[in-house]
């Protein structure tokens, strides 16, 4: 896929959203794995990898779905592994590196939050693949965002060091937010006939949830207007940060390095 | 279990002689011991050392697999590796809380891992250097835990052995699923059935030595036994695994790496078995002792998880604490949230 060109077909422009979101499950739920075994605590251990496996099966089955859209005979792992590094169309924030566990959750809960209420309103996709792919997904993400609130609000409202950890994560990922609800040609069009929500109109509900969230945390969110004229960009056009093709180095390694076998 | 036969249940205790004879006939009678219950203190100790190790040996087992979760070759093997590390991690829970009922404590069984007081399991102080190790660790090592942990499902200790029940449905799982990786590779191409191939070769023998050390050295007495913590020795597990293993390596077209290896028929009580070559007891001991490919590196790694992990764990206690002076219940916070 060429993910500068802007789309002239439906069909495209229905691709390459559904790879949009499947990078960003695919590559956030890779740098959530990298927790497992390193976790703060045992329990931690066992919920980082579930809520990785949640992601990797939304990613899964989003690819799965691209792919027979696109209907160039690429599966689930040839979109997944067998892109290069400007084909991959992730949120910038899902890239970042882990960082410490307040980061991680942090990044995780702006996230799920948005995700929840962008599958919510997936449910009424025009295509029922999606439809039904959305109705379960946002079950999962309403999990994913019980577990990370409940953290986040922990951390801001636990010690001194907790709570500067926090802040010091929501200092490093405002700039980020602002892609969350970046709107394009592609977002348009889909929007328009009904097959996937805009995410700019997930604002209000996204921002009503971590404010709620942020209370009980003690933390303040800086205003939606700072977040959208100071945000990066770039992940919706390949374009990344330093950290994506290492990310990529170790996830392309079997497949780069032994071509065209089956595991 | 990942013991190593190593128990030593040596400690002098000031029961008396009925005391003892009572629990034993309650042993002898196949009665399950509950938490509650009376019991001789080297009884406890050495359920507590077992556990322990066993707990141990499932968390710091997550580590050799875990470095190729983000090298998985597909998603679907990413998927099931995932879910593989994340179900080693489930059974350190349980065993950690098996053995918390025998009256020790999470964080001092912890401290005890960390300061190397406490064993694990030396085969994941072995480096995992390809993806086909992921086949071979399911293959063997789950393979040689299932062998160990079966007949614990029937140990004289209720708490370990209704956990080794569920422990060991999910190891025969994932038995099958590294058996199954092994297929894949087997059937690929040169490329890949050389990497089994070596694969094998590398985890052979620390497989074998799983079992601990043979009957004639090992440190462990009859106490167990007697017990019903362990029903077989040591040698005895050894060759069930060593026969049922051949096999598996002969489908997959695959050599075992041992010269000595033959088919003897009068093995087993007539039944035939596999003689097998001596495992190299000086690499055994050093490993176990402390020296082998990974030991520093594997308690480090630990280390440097609990260390880092203090302030959360911290913050999550003075939040704990806040919520209860503050007479809410933090578990309501979910509602408030969504
Ligand atoms: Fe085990
Ligand atoms: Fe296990
Ligand atoms: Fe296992």
């Amino acid at each position: 896929m060429q993910s500068a060109a802007l789309p002239t077909a439906e069909s495209d422009a229905r691709f390459i959203q559904l790879v949009r979101l499947a990078d960003d499950h695919l590559i956030l739920g890779h740098r959530l794995s990298e927790w497992c075994g390193h976790a703060p605590m045992l329990e931690e251990d066992l919920a980082m990898p579930n809520i990785a496996l949640d992601l990797l099966g939304q990613a899964r089955a989003l690819y799965s779905h691209a792919g027979i859209i696109e209907n160039k005979d690429r599966d689930e792992d040839a979109l997944a592994y067998r892109r290069l590094e400007r084909e991959y169309t992730n949120l910038l924030m899902c890239e970042r590196p882990n960082g410490d566990f307040a980061h991680t959750m942090l990044r995780q809960l702006f996230f799920s939050v948005f995700m929840k209420h962008y599958w919510l309103s997936g449910e009424s996709s025009s295509d029922p693949v999606v439809a039904a792919l959305a109705s379960k997904a946002q079950k999962e993400s309403d999990y994913h965002v019980r577990h990370c609130a409940q953290w986040v609000i922990r951390l801001g409202d636990g010690t001194d060091e907790s709570a500067a950890r926090l802040a010091k994560a929501l200092q490093a990922l405002t700039p980020y937010l602002h892609e969350l609800f970046e709107s394009d040609s592609v977002t348009q069009t889909n929007g328009d006939v009904g097959f996937l929500p805009e995410p700019s109109t997930m604002q209000t509900r996204w921002r009503a949830d971590i404010d709620t969230i942020f209370d009980l945390a003690k933390l303040c969110l800086p205003s939606v207007e700072n977040l959208l004229t100071q945000g990066k960009s770039g992940g919706r056009q390949g374009l990344h940060s330093e950290s994506m093709g290492f990310l990529l180095a170790e996830l392309q390694f079997l497949q780069r390095t032994y071509p065209n076998m089956q595991w | 279990m990942y013991s190593q036969g190593l128990n030593e249940s040596n400690l002098a205790s000031a029961e008396t002689p009925e005391f003892l004879a009572e629990f034993q006939a309650r042993i002898d009678a196949d009665e399950k011991i509950e938490p509650n219950d009376p019991m001789p203190q080297a009884y406890r100790q050495t359920l507590i050392r077992q556990i322990g190790q066993h707990a141990h040996s499932e968390i710091v087992g997550m580590l050799p697999e875990a470095n190729w979760l983000t090298r998985a070759p597909t998603l679907r093997r990413k998927t099931a590796l995932l879910a593989k590390v994340q179900d080693e991690g489930g059974h350190g829970l349980y065993l950690y809380s098996a053995a918390e009922t025998l009256g020790i404590s999470r964080e001092q069984m912890t401290e005890e891992l960390l300061a190397g007081k406490a064993k694990y399991s030396s085969i994941f102080n072995y480096p995992t250097l390809s993806w086909a190790d992921m086949g071979a660790i399911g293959w063997l090592v789950d393979g040689a835990a299932i062998m160990n942990q079966v007949p614990l499902c029937r140990c004289s200790y209720g708490p370990y052995a209704r956990a080794m029940v569920r422990i060991c449905k999910e190891e025969s799982f994932h038995q099958r699923q590294g058996y199954e990786l092994m297929i894949s590779l087997c059937n690929g191409t040169t490329a890949q059935k050389d990497m089994a191939q070596d694969s094998l070769n590398r985890w052979w023998w620390p497989s074998l030595m799983m079992f601990g050390p043979s009957d004639s050295d090992s440190l462990h007495s009859d106490q167990s036994r007697l017990w019903k913590i362990k029903r077989f020795t040591n040698d005895e597990l050894r060759q069930k695994f060593v026969d049922a293993t051949v096999k598996q390596a002969q489908h997959l077209g695959l050599e075992i790496p041992d010269p000595q290896l033959a088919w003897n028929e009068n093995k087993n009580d007539g039944a035939g078995g596999y003689d097998f070559g001596e495992i190299d007891w000086d690499e055994f001991w050093r490993v176990v002792k402390g020296h082998g490919p990974l030991n520093r590196e594997r308690i480090a790694a630990r280390t440097k998880a609990w260390e880092e992990g203090a302030w959360v764990r911290e913050a999550a206690l003075a939040y704990a604490e806040k919520q209860k002076s503050a007479n809410t219940d933090p578990n309501n916070l979910a509602q408030k949230v969504s």
